[in-house]
C-alpha cells in the first residue's frame, strides 16, 4: 500500500537541553541513527506521544545539521507537559516535513537579513539564522533582535551569547521586558527597541514571537519604512493533519500547515485576521 | 394572531419599553423560518412571520440575550414559558431585561410529517385552522388535518398555561390539560432489562452526536460543557467507541433531571430521529413518584426535588428495591 | 453512451445478482430513515427521495481507525492496520450525493494523496439513481447538477415500469457487465426526456432558480467582512447537524482511544462549528459562533472555489435546509451575502 502521510515514523530523543523554566530542546534520531528526514529552515514536524497527542513543532535545528533534528518547545498543554518530563532514549512518533519554509534559496539570497523574535518565537527563526550561518556567503548582514520576559526566558541564551555574537557580520540585539538583577542589556518590548535601533529599511526582515508581538512588530517597521512584501513571519494556529485536509488551521484560503506557516506581511493584509 | 404580534412589537418598540424583538424571519418556503432578532418597525414589516412551524423554544436564546444591554421583547408560547420560569430560578436569565407576551399554542406543526404523507415538492401550505391546504409541483392539492401532522411533543401537551408573562396576546390564560405523556415511558419500564437496554442501544446507535439535543435545550445553559473539554477524553464528536454516545445522553439526561421542563426540543430536532425525551420523561415519572409530583418552570420559586432535603425523602435502596423487583 | 434497460420489476433480481458478487449498498428505510444499508435478498429500496445523511460515510466514514501505536517503557511501535478494502457498489445515490465524492476527491486524493480515502474510492462503484420527483429544498442545479441525468461509475433512471441504466466509468461498465444478461440494449431517447421534465419541475421549485455565481463578484475580503454574518449567525445555535449531514462537508479530527494495551489513533468527522474546533493551548482563533458560522459557509462559498478552479463546496442536496433545528441555511446565507455584494 501506498505510504500514509499521517502515520508517523519513530525518533528517538537523543539529548534533552533546558534552554529556560519552561523551554527545553529536544534532539531527535532515527532509530538507526541520521535524520528521520530532511528539512528546509521554516518547514515543521507533527511529534507525537500515544495517550498525550500529536502537535505540530518547528525545526528548530538547521538543515545543514546532519545528524539530527532538534525541537525547542515551550511546556503549556497536555503534550508538551508530557514532552517535557521524558528522558533521553524516549521514542517518540515523528512526521512530515509540512509546511513551505523561508525562501532561504530564493528571497533571502544576497540580501541583508533582520531578524526579529519573541520569546519561544526565537523557536522557528533559529533554524533558518543558523543556515545562514552555515552559508555565510550567500547572505548580506544578519542582524537579530530577541526579547523575552525575562534574562532566564532567552531561549538558547548560551549559543547566542557564544557563537552568534562573535561572529563577524552579525549584530544581536536582546532586550528583556523589565529590568532584572544581571541584566546590563537593554530593557523594553521588542516592537519598541526595533524602533528605536531603526535599520536600514532594504533589509528582508523575520518576525516570529506572540501575535501580538508581530502586530506591532510589523507596524513599526512599516513606519520605519519597510514595504510590507520585505517582511516574513511565521504562523501558528491548531493543526491535525499537516497536508490542507483537516480543515483546521485555515487563515481565508490558505491552510498554514501547506500554504505556510511563512506568510509575507503583504500576503497577510490581504488575508483575514483570523490568527 | 401574527399580525397582532408585529403590532405588539411596534408599538413596544416605538414607546421605549423594549429596543428588539426576538422572532422568526421569513425564509423561501412555509417552514423554512429561523429565529431572529429584529430592531426596527420596518425589519418588522418586511420580514416578521410567525406560524405552525414556528416551533423553537426562544427560551434558550434569552439566556445570551437577556444579558445584553437594553430590554428584548419575546412571545413565549405555553413551553417556553416553564423553560423561562426555571431559567429564573437558575438565575440563567435576567428578568428584567425580557419583556414577555405570552401566545398560546394549539400545537406546532412537524414538516417532516407532511413530507412522510407522500407530499413532495411542497409549493404552498395555506393554515385553513383545523387544517391546512397544501399544493405542490406535483400538482397535488391535499387538505391535511393538523392533529395528524402535530409534533409528538404537542400531542402530549402537559399545560396551555403561561406561567411567568408582561402581558398576554390573548386572554385568558391557558389551564394545564390531562395528558398521556408517561405511556410511552410506562411501556419502556414493562420491558425487561435486557429489553430495555436493547431499546436504548438501538435508538442510541443512530446518534451522529451533532449536539442539537444539547445546544438547543434550555436547561443545558453550562458555560461550558464537560462534552467540549478535551482533555476528558469524551469530547462533542464522534468516538472510537459507540458506547460514549449513549453515556453521552444519558449522562446529560443525569444533569438536567429537575431542570428539564419537558419541553421536547431535544426530540423535535434530532436530526436521526431519536426520541431523547423519553429519557429525561423516565427521570421525571420517577421524580413524581418518588418525591412528589413536581414540574419543573412551573413556577419560579418552588424548590426542585434534586436540590431540596426533607426528612421523608425516599432511601437510595429504593432504588434497588425498584430495579430488582423485576 | 450505450442505454439498457429492464423491466423495474425485474429490478430486485439485478440487486440479487449483484449483491451475491460483492456487498451491496442500497437506500432503505430503517425506523422510519432512509438511511444506505447492506443489501440481502427482500430489501427494499425507499421510497423517500433522498436518505436522511449523505453517502459520504462510504468513503469518508464518521470514524476510521487509522493506526495503532504503542508505547512499552521509552519503545514505541507503530502498527499500520490499513487493510486492501473489498469491492462494493453503491446503488441510488442521488445526484447530489454522486458530485459530492468529486469534490471530496479535490481534497482527499490531492497530493498527498489519503490512503484511507483512496482505498475505498478505488474499491467503490457508485451507481447513481437520477430523481423523478425533487423537492422544495432542491437546489443541486445551481451547482450545474442534472439531477435527470446524475453521474458517478453507471446511472440508473426510473422511467415509468422500466429501469435504464448506462455506464460512465470502466467500474461502471464492469458493473453494467455483471448484469448484461437481464438487460437489454435500448437508446436515450426516453431517457432526454426524462431529464426535461425534470428540469421543468426544477423551474417550479422554490429554490429552483437560485444561483450562487453572483458570489464570484466579490472577493475574499468584502465577503468575510460583510456585517451581515453578525445577523446571519445571530441564532445559530452552534451544533454540528449541518455539517454531519452535509455530503460536502470533510474536516476531521484525529483522537485517541487508550484500549488498556495500547492506543488507537482514529480519525471522526469535526465540526468547524464546535467551540473547540480551533483551540490551542494558547487561545482560539475563532472564538465567536460569529466567527465560526462564517468559516463553515466561507469554506463552501469561497475558499473552497478559491482553491478548487471556482467549484464551490456544494451540492444543494438540501439536507441542511431540511435538518437544520432552527432553519438556517447557505441558501439565505447566499442571498444575503449576495445582495450586499451586488450594492456595492
Amino acid at each position: 500500500m501506498l505510504n500514509e502521510t499521517l502515520i508517523p515514523e519513530i525518533g528517538v530523543v537523543t539529548d534533552i537541553r533546558r534552554d529556560t523554566p519552561d523551554v527545553k530542546t529536544f534532539r531527535v534520531e532515527a532509530p538507526e541513527g541520521g535524520k528521520v528526514f530532511e528539512h528546509i529552515p521554516g518547514q515543521c514536524a507533527m511529534l507525537s506521544i500515544p495517550g498525550a497527542g500529536e502537535g505540530m513543532f518547528s525545526i528548530t535545528s538547521s538543515p545543514t545539521q546532519k545528524d539530527y533534528m532538534e525541537f525547542s518547545i515551550k511546556k503549556c498543554g497536555c503534550l508538551t507537559s508530557w514532552l517535557h518530563q521524558m528522558e533521553v532514549g524516549q521514542q517518540i512518533g515523528i512526521r512530515g516535513p509540512y509546511g513551505n519554509g523561508f525562501p532561504v534559496d530564493t528571497d533571502f539570497a544576497g540580501k541583508d537579513l533582520l531578524f526579529i523574535a519573541g520569546g519561544i518565537g526565537l523557536a522557528p527563526l533559529h533554524s533558518v539564522i543558523n543556515y545562514c550561518r552555515d552559508n555565510r556567503e550567500n547572505y548580506g548582514k544578519i542582524d537579530i533582535v530577541y526579547g523575552s520576559r525575562s534574562m532566564d526566558d532567552l531561549v538558547d541564551y548560551k549559543e547566542i551569547i557564544d557563537e552568534w555574537c562573535k561572529e563577524d557580520g552579525i549584530n544581536v540585539y536582546l532586550t528583556i521586558d523589565r529590568e532584572q538583577e544581571g541584566w546590563d542589556g537593554h530593557v523594553g518590548f521588542v516592537p519598541n527597541y526595533v524602533k528605536e535601533l531603526g535599520f536600514d529599511t532594504n533589509k528582508t526582515a523575520v518576525i516570529c514571537g506572540p501575535p501580538i508581538m508581530i502586530k506591532f512588530t510589523l507596524a513599526g517597521l512599516v513606519e520605519l519604512g519597510f514595504e510590507k512584501s520585505n517582511v516574513y513571519t511565521t504562523m501558528e494556529l491548531r493543526m491535525k493533519c499537516g497536508v490542507g485536509k483537516c480543515g483546521r488551521c485555515n487563515i481565508g484560503d490558505k491552510y498554514v500547515c501547506k500554504d505556510g506557516p511563512v506568510f509575507r506581511c503583504d500576503q497577510l493584509t490581504e488575508m483575514p485576521d483570523e490568527y | 394572531m401574527q399580525d397582532r404580534m408585529i403590532a405588539r412589537a411596534k408599538a413596544l418598540l416605538a414607546d421605549g419599553t423594549v429596543d428588539r424583538v426576538m422572532g422568526w424571519q421569513k425564509g423561501e418556503f412555509a417552514y423554512d423560518i429561523t429565529p431572529a432578532v429584529f430592531r426596527s418597525p420596518e425589519a418588522l414589516d418586511r420580514d416578521f412571520v410567525f406560524n405552525d412551524f414556528a416551533a423553537a423554544n426562544v427560551s434558550k436564546y434569552l439566556v445570551k440575550e437577556s444579558r445584553k444591554g437594553g430590554k428584548i421583547l419575546a412571545f413565549l408560547k405555553p413551553c417556553d414559558s416553564y423553560s423561562f420560569a426555571q431559567l429564573m430560578k437558575e438565575h440563567r436569565v435576567v428578568r428584567e431585561n425580557v419583556y414577555i407576551i405570552g401566545i398560546p399554542s394549539w400545537g406546532k406543526t412537524d414538516f417532516e410529517k407532511i413530507k412522510d404523507r407522500g407530499l413532495s415538492g411542497i409549493k404552498e401550505i395555506k393554515d385553513n385552522g383545523a387544517d391546512y391546504f397544501v399544493a405542490t409541483v406535483y400538482g397535488d392539492e391535499v387538505t391535511v388535518p393538523k392533529f395528524e401532522v402535530m409534533l409528538d411533543r404537542c400531542k402530549d401537551c402537559k399545560s396551555k398555561k403561561i406561567v411567568v408573562y408582561d402581558e398576554l396576546l390573548e386572554e385568558p390564560n391557558g389551564e394545564e390539560v390531562e395528558n398521556h405523556r408517561f405511556d410511552e415511558v410506562a411501556k419502556l419500564e414493562a420491558m425487561t432489562p435486557d429489553e430495555r437496554f436493547a431499546f436504548w442501544r438501538k435508538e442510541l446507535s443512530r446518534c451522529i452526536r451533532c449536539n442539537a439535543c444539547r445546544n438547543v435545550c434550555p436547561a443545558c445553559t453550562c458555560e461550558k460543557c464537560v462534552f467540549d473539554n478535551r482533555d476528558s477524553g469524551v469530547e462533542n464528536k464522534a468516538a472510537a467507541d459507540s458506547f460514549e454516545e449513549n453515556l453521552f445522553h444519558i449522562i446529560r439526561a443525569f444533569h438536567v433531571a429537575g431542570r428539564c421542563t419537558d419541553c421536547g426540543e431535544c426530540s423535535r430536532v434530532c436530526p436521526q430521529h431519536i426520541p431523547l425525551h423519553l429519557l429525561n420523561r423516565k427521570f421525571i415519572k420517577d421524580m413524581n413518584e418518588l418525591y412528589g409530583d413536581y414540574q419543573a418552570g412551573a413556577d419560579p420559586d418552588t424548590r426542585p426535588p434534586m436540590t431540596d432535603f426533607r426528612f421523608d425523602d425516599c432511601e437510595p435502596s429504593v432504588v434497588y428495591e425498584r430495579g430488582g423487583a423485576k | 453512451m450505450t442505454y439498457y434497460k429492464l423491466p423495474y420489476e425485474k429490478l430486485y433480481d439485478l440487486l440479487d445478482r449483484v449483491a451475491a458478487g460483492q456487498k451491496l449498498y442500497v437506500p432503505t428505510d430503517r425506523d422510519g430513515e432512509a438511511v444506505f444499508a447492506a443489501y440481502a435478498p427482500g430489501t427494499q429500496l425507499t421510497k423517500k427521495l433522498n436518505t436522511n445523511r449523505s453517502a459520504k460515510d462510504f468513503f469518508f466514514p464518521q470514524t476510521e481507525n487509522l493506526y495503532d501505536i504503542k508505547m512499552k517503557g521509552k519503545q514505541l511501535t507503530v502498527e499500520d492496520t490499513r487493510e486492501e478494502c473489498e469491492d462494493f457498489t453503491v446503488f441510488g445515490v442521488r445526484g447530489c450525493d454522486a458530485r459530492a465524492f468529486t469534490i471530496l476527491d479535490k481534497v482527499f486524493l490531492s497530493d498527498p494523496v489519503d490512503t484511507y480515502y483512496k482505498n475505498r474510492r478505488e474499491h467503490g462503484t457508485v451507481v447513481s439513481l437520477a430523481c423523478n420527483r425533487p423537492e422544495e429544498t432542491c437546489f443541486c442545479r445551481a451547482f450545474g447538477i442534472d439531477a435527470g441525468d446524475p453521474e458517478g461509475d453507471a446511472t440508473a433512471w426510473r422511467i415509468g415500469d422500466e429501469l435504464y441504466l448506462a455506464a460512465r466509468t470502466e467500474k461502471g461498465e464492469a458493473f453494467i457487465a455483471s448484469v448484461r444478461d437481464l438487460l437489454e440494449q435500448t437508446d436515450g431517447a426516453m431517457i432526454e426526456s426524462l431529464k426535461k421534465a425534470v428540469a421543468y419541475i426544477m423551474d417550479r421549485l422554490p429554490l429552483g432558480q437560485t444561483s450562487f455565481e453572483g458570489m464570484k463578484q466579490t472577493d475574499l475580503m468584502t465577503h468575510f467582512k460583510n456585517e451581515k454574518w453578525a445577523a446571519l449567525s445571530e441564532s445559530c445555535l452552534g451544533c454540528g447537524t449541518c455539517t454531519f449531514v452535509c455530503p460536502t462537508c470533510q474536516c476531521y479530527d484525529i483522537r485517541e482511544f487508550d484500549t488498556g494495551k495500547g492506543v488507537k489513533k482514529f480519525r471522526c468527522w469535526d465540526s468547524c462549528m464546535y467551540s473547540d474546533f480551533t483551540l490551542m493551548a494558547h487561545g482560539n482563533s475563532r472564538n465567536s459562533q460569529l466567527e465560526r458560522f462564517r468559516q463553515r459557509f466561507m469554506h463552501k462559498l469561497v475558499y473552497f472555489p478559491d482553491n478548487n478552479g471556482g467549484e464551490f463546496g456544494c451540492v444543494g442536496c438540501g439536507r441542511c435546509l431540511a435538518k437544520c433545528p432552527i432553519q438556517t441555511n447557505i441558501v439565505k446565507v447566499e442571498k444575503a451575502l449576495e445582495v450586499n455584494g451586488n450594492a456595492e
